[in-house]
């Protein structure tokens, strides 16, 4: 299976982490976590538990909010697997039965089925990589709440955040982001993180345009297989469309992952990214304040000892925040770079590959088209070809 | 109203539905659906005919199946025909003894002896390419074939790899022959050589390949030529000529076509191009030609090791003389097919053989699709037809057509370019040149080219359609008038959906033209004549009244209620009545698929777009990466994507005007031809009125007699004899127009399977070609994204 989304894991045989089954009841999933490990801190060398999105959700949660981990890009947290889309799309095709021929609506079927499928497991995939980005962060890995996750073999029964804290949560945002103007006030004192700021803020504004557009794009291309479906299910003779309409299915849902995934994934880890500046300007805006409320105790000379071992401490954070910043930062750009081209080449080792078994097809086609009038045999060869792609 | 159904330009998509409402209103009936209704329109008469007629034909449940399932026929027919036909034939030539199994052995054989023939060769190379390297020769072949003529060099030699991997001499002189030849039609030559190959190294085959070759062979009109010389050739020389051979063949057996031409060829042609008048004489003088071939094309088989050419004629014979004398038993007052000359008697056993040959049942046993069975019509024509397009190369359809059209006298080629808009506002109009060389004779110069505006064009099809519809013919349909595609021209509107539109319209024109000019009857009416010719054209007074959506509408009133009254007429050919149910199902076919091209233009062009939007996002997240290499790359992906939207873009104009044109096309000769099958209901209802006139003449006649009234009984006497010749009159020219119908819906099928192929051909071409840009604008993308570092 290719992996949708490359996050260079320097992969390390003491963790190994992977999903090997996932079970879609209703609205939930349910995934299997499967751990290899020669780590002692666990107590077998092997186990598999089961976890929902939640958990995952959770577990992130978890990370985010430890103190400890402020100077530290956390892995973005997987989406919520979303199978509207097919669902929706099945929905429809129920309604439109009656005006399809049978054959139509069989193939059009089929398609969908796919196409959930192929959502299915890029949620699975997305799950995953959550779990292997963290097994392969050496600080993160060690993680008590990570570990639990790993190995508790019960249901973790994570409580759903309840309506309060989920507005909680959203509020925290608005105050973050007004924040985030508020602290964009402080001035700078390192070179690399104002730089950095500067990059990530504009970087994150394109990548999201793009990543809209890539979806939009692969939108269109799937919705050229979806006709080239309907007219091959019309039009009998032309067997040539529904091997078309195949590949053409497949640029489409190989655009999706290695372009639109692509992109979508680095959003997310830019926002990461992000959130680890946000962190600390705070620390540095709390070291400022401590100054001033330093400088304040000394003049009052009130309190001073408190102040000044405020003021430490603050200091102490906000270096330690800086200094495991500028290092994760720096890990992530070339870890991105990595992603960025091994997808892009493997999109266009893909394009052309498609291009090719189009052009194949489309010239077997042709040839058979002219020789013979019998397409039943050019059928024949399209459907050979089509297997052995 | 009936006058006015004669000059209907058929209905169209957009104004389908509202006719079809408005039919409802006029004859009362109660539907809830418009598409329901459409289909009852025909259902109901041919129900109605069928019951009280054909009591042997399965009832209802077939014929609902036309409907519901007209993808089957209507396109596989005249395609997948070829397969069955031969089939069919080897019983007939009582040669071989399992003719069943061909289908299987044909694939079977191909794939496991792989120097067998050219095809089982194919056949495995096809399956390979996705796998290895040869794909890649492969698509240099395909580049070549936009490019310049040495290049098809290579394309002879990948194909010689292909098709036979034991063979690794370079044709010469082919090559050189190819040239010649490819001046026609550059893009598809390759391909040509690939098909003139297959036959032609089939027949060469020792004679364990018979039967792999058989269903080819009977394709191609080439084999018998090549069977003919065979003798010649010393069989051990096969595996050493063959190189050569391969290639050289199909040209040689040029000369030798002639011959063979007439073989195949003219049987159909002549019966069918020549205008109906003068067939008499010609008729005669061809007769002996058709038949004199037969020895010696027996003869030929018979020193060879095939008898593949004689399975056509031997089944032409065997079948035709049962039919040919059942159908002057079988229907006593039809068609006037029997009332022609020999030629026609041909005509009609050709046609016959198709639906009454054990074919039929063999294809209902064999897809055991109930539509099969109706079909056949398509596959009369095919078989009628098809020696022809069963030759299958475009070229050599083209060159037939050539050599056809100067048999026949018949050299003309019209263009219709620089649309151009006449005046201002809502006054506006657009207007055309229309240029046309020839050699024909009734013509004063080769070159010439008149201006016309667009009613002109509809004025000359109101012309026609008035003269020669009710006899029956075929008049091509100009396109629609569109109120909203012309006023945003009139408008002034610059934007791409006019253009779009001028160039939509000026394809049809010209295509409904070449139609015209390329009919054998009508080209020769004086109104084509001056149509072409002369400088200043009267000016077409009665299309502006008649022009527009009103008019489609009045016109299709009148038309289907025209059809309903008079379809109940005891229709007591099948072949008609099977024919005008396929004409119906194709028209709903077409409309389906005119529908869905549509709306993959849409998605194509929306895809262009957001293309080229993701292009503009791509560069800028270029821009905004630090990485130099990525930054590099991520610009070229947004060049690579500029360049996808482009290709989208020629995709979707190519969807338009090579797809979506060509079915509306289609659509709009199907109408013609439903109005053809109206006018010959017409034809005959006259023949019935005066039937049942005279009948009550008669009456009087008996009642003046008895009454004994000598005055006036002289008077009846002449009336009746005046109306005895009305029903002679009448009845000829019933058995006239049933002739010309049968005769023009043949020709249409064969112009249909013949234009559909090349359509299709064409467009597969394109998107062929998009994708050979597609591969090489992502091979130069592939080293700057390994670059990335």
């Amino acid at each position: 299976p290719i992996r949708s989304v490359s996050v260079d894991l320097n992969n390390d045989a003491s963790l190994l982490i992977d999903i090997p089954d996932a079970l879609c009841e209703r609205d939930k999933v349910k995934f299997t976590v499967h751990t290899k490990t020669t780590l002692s801190s666990f107590q077998k060398p092997e186990f598999s538990v089961p976890r929902q999105h939640e958990d995952f959700i959770w577990l992130h949660d978890t990370l985010v909010e430890t103190e400890d981990y402020a100077g530290l890009i956390i892995p973005p947290a997987p989406p919520k697997p979303d199978f509207e889309g097919p669902r929706e799309k099945m929905h429809k095709l129920g309604e439109g039965e009656a005006t399809m021929t049978k054959e139509e609506y069989t193939k059009m079927k089929q398609e969908l089925e796919a196409e959930y499928l192929a959502v299915f497991k890029k949620t699975v995939q997305v799950h995953e990589i959550f779990l292997q980005r963290l097994s392969s962060h050496p600080i993160l890995n060690k993680d008590r709440n990570f570990q639990i996750f790993l190995e508790y073999d019960q249901d973790l029964s994570v409580r759903r955040k309840n309506a309060k804290e989920m507005f909680g949560g959203f509020f925290k945002n608005m105050v973050k982001s007004a924040d985030e103007v508020l602290i964009s006030g402080v001035k700078e004192v390192d070179d690399f993180f104002e730089q950095e700021k500067t990059f990530l803020l504009d970087y994150y504004s394109k990548i999201k345009d793009s990543t809209a557009k890539a979806e939009k794009m692969t939108r269109s291309h799937k919705n050229i297989a979806d006709d080239y479906i309907r007219i091959s299910a019309t039009l009998n003779i032309t067997m040539s469309f529904v091997s078309l309409q195949k590949v053409e299915g497949r640029v489409a849902s190989d655009q999706e992952l290695k372009l639109t995934e692509l992109l979508r994934y680095y959003m997310r880890d830019i926002q990461a990214a992000k959130d680890l500046l946000y962190r600390r300007a705070r620390a540095l805006a709390d070291y400022e304040n401590s100054n001033k409320a330093l400088d304040k105790a000394r003049l009052k000379s009130k309190d001073i000892p408190q102040a000044e071992e405020h003021q430490q401490q603050c200091l102490q954070k906000f270096d330690k925040l800086s200094e495991s910043g500028k290092k994760e930062l720096t890990s992530f750009k070339g870890r991105r770079v990595v992603a960025f081209r091994k997808n892009l080449i493997e999109m266009a080792e893909l394009e052309i590959k498609h291009a090719k078994v189009r052009s194949s097809i489309q010239l077997y086609y042709i040839c058979f088209i002219m020789c013979t009038n019998e397409l039943q045999y050019a059928w024949g060869i399209c459907k050979i070809l089509c297997e052995q792609i | 109203m009936a006058t006015s159904s004669e000059r209907s330009p058929p209905p169209f998509p957009d104004s389908e539905e509202q006719d079809v409402l408005d039919t409802e209103e006029v004859a009362n009936r109660a539907t809830d659906d418009d598409d329901d209704d459409g289909e009852d329109l025909f259902l109901s008469p041919t129900n109605q005919s069928l019951a009280e007629m054909e009591p042997t034909l399965p009832p209802t449940s077939q014929n609902s199946d036309f409907l519901i399932q007209p993808p089957i026929d209507i396109m596989s027919d005249p395609l997948i025909d070829p397969i069955i036909s031969p089939e069919e034939n080897k019983p007939a030539a009582e040669v071989v003894s399992e003719p069943s199994d061909d289908f299987v052995d044909l694939t079977n054989n191909g794939t496991d002896s792989p120097d067998d023939t050219g095809t089982a060769d194919s056949t495995k190379d096809t399956s390979e390419i996705p796998l290895d390297e040869p794909s890649d020769e492969f698509f240099d072949i395909l580049g070549s074939e936009s490019g310049a003529p040495q290049e098809e060099v290579v394309v002879a030699d990948v194909t010689v790899e292909a098709s036979k991997s034991e063979d690794t001499d370079p044709p010469l002189d082919d090559e050189t022959g190819s040239k010649v030849e490819q001046a026609k039609e550059t893009s598809t030559d390759p391909i040509i050589n690939i098909t003139g190959d297959l036959p032609a190294s089939d027949t060469q085959q020792p004679p364990t390949t018979n039967k792999i070759a058989d269903p080819l062979l009977d394709l191609f009109s080439d084999t018998p030529a090549v069977d003919a010389k065979k003798p010649i050739q010393p069989i051990p020389d096969l595996f050493e000529d063959e190189g050569s051979d391969l290639f050289t063949e199909p040209r040689q057996t040029k000369p030798a076509k002639q011959p063979q031409k007439s073989l195949f060829g003219e049987p159909d042609e002549d019966l069918f191009a020549e205008p109906l008048g003068a067939t008499s004489k010609k008729t005669i003088s061809q007769e002996p030609k058709t038949v004199t071939p037969k020895p010696s094309g027996d003869g030929g088989d018979k020193g060879a090791n095939q008898r593949e050419p004689a399975d056509i004629f031997t089944e032409e014979a065997v079948i035709t003389a049962p039919t040919v004398s059942k159908t002057p038993g079988a229907t006593s007052k039809t068609n006037g097919v029997h009332s022609e000359e020999d030629t026609d008697i041909f005509a009609e056993a050709t046609v016959e053989l198709s639906l009454d040959s054990p074919h039929n049942e063999r294809k209902k046993d064999m897809t055991a699709k109930p539509s099969a069975s109706a079909p056949s019509l398509a596959a009369a024509a095919a078989a009628a037809s098809l020696t022809k397009p069963q030759s299958a190369a475009l070229e050599e359809l083209e060159e037939e057509e050539e050599e056809e059209e100067e048999d026949d006298k018949f050299e003309i080629n019209v263009s219709v370019t620089n649309p151009e808009k006449i005046g201002d506002g809502m006054n506006a109009y657009m207007a055309y040149k229309v240029s046309t060389e020839t050699t024909l004779p009734m013509f004063r110069t080769k070159t010439f080219t008149v201006r016309r505006r667009f009613s002109d064009f509809l004025g000359l099809y109101e012309k026609l359609s008035e003269k020669h519809g009710p006899n029956g013919f075929i008049v091509p349909p100009p396109p629609e008038k569109s109120i909203l595609g012309m006023t945003k021209v009139k408008v002034g509107k610059e934007d791409s959906s006019s253009t779009d539109f001028v160039e939509r319209r000026r394809g049809a024109l010209e295509r409904y033209l070449q139609r015209v000019v390329n009919h054998p009857s009508l080209i020769q009416d004086p109104d084509v004549r001056e149509f072409l010719e002369r400088e200043e054209l009267p000016r077409a007074v009665n299309t502006q009244a008649l022009s527009g959506a009103g008019f489609l509408k009045m016109i299709n009133k009148a038309t289907d209620a025209v059809s309903k009254m008079t379809i109940k007429m005891n229709e007591s050919d099948v072949w008609f009545e099977e024919k005008l149910q396929e004409v119906e199902a194709a028209d709903q076919l077409f409309r389906k698929l005119h529908t869905l091209v549509e709306s993959l233009v849409v998605h194509r062009k929306e895809l262009s777009l957001n293309t080229a939007s993701f292009a503009k996002s791509a560069a800028m997240l270029g821009s905004a990466e630090d990485n130099t290499a990525l930054s590099r790359a991520l610009s070229q992906l947004a060049e690579v994507e500029d360049k996808m939207e482009q290709l989208h873009q020629e995709q979707a104009a190519n969807d338009t005007f090579s797809f979506a044109e060509l079915i509306a096309d289609f659509i709009r000769l199907l109408g013609a031809v439903r109005g053809s099958f109206d006018h010959r209901m017409k034809a005959w209802q006259r023949w019935q009125d005066a039937q049942s006139m005279l009948q009550k003449k008669r009456e009087t006649e008996a009642k003046l007699l008895w009454a004994n009234k000598p005055d006036k009984l002289q008077l009846a006497k002449e009336e009746i004899v005046e109306w005895e010749a009305k029903v002679t009159q009448y009845e000829r020219d019933f058995e006239r127009v049933s002739a010309t119908v049968r005769k023009e819906v043949i020709r249409f099928e064969k112009e249909r399977t013949k234009n559909f192929k090349r359509q299709i051909i064409k467009y597969m071409e394109s998107l062929l070609q998009s994708q050979q840009q597609v591969m090489k604008y992502w091979e130069a993308f592939l080293p700057e994204a390994k670059a990335i570092a």
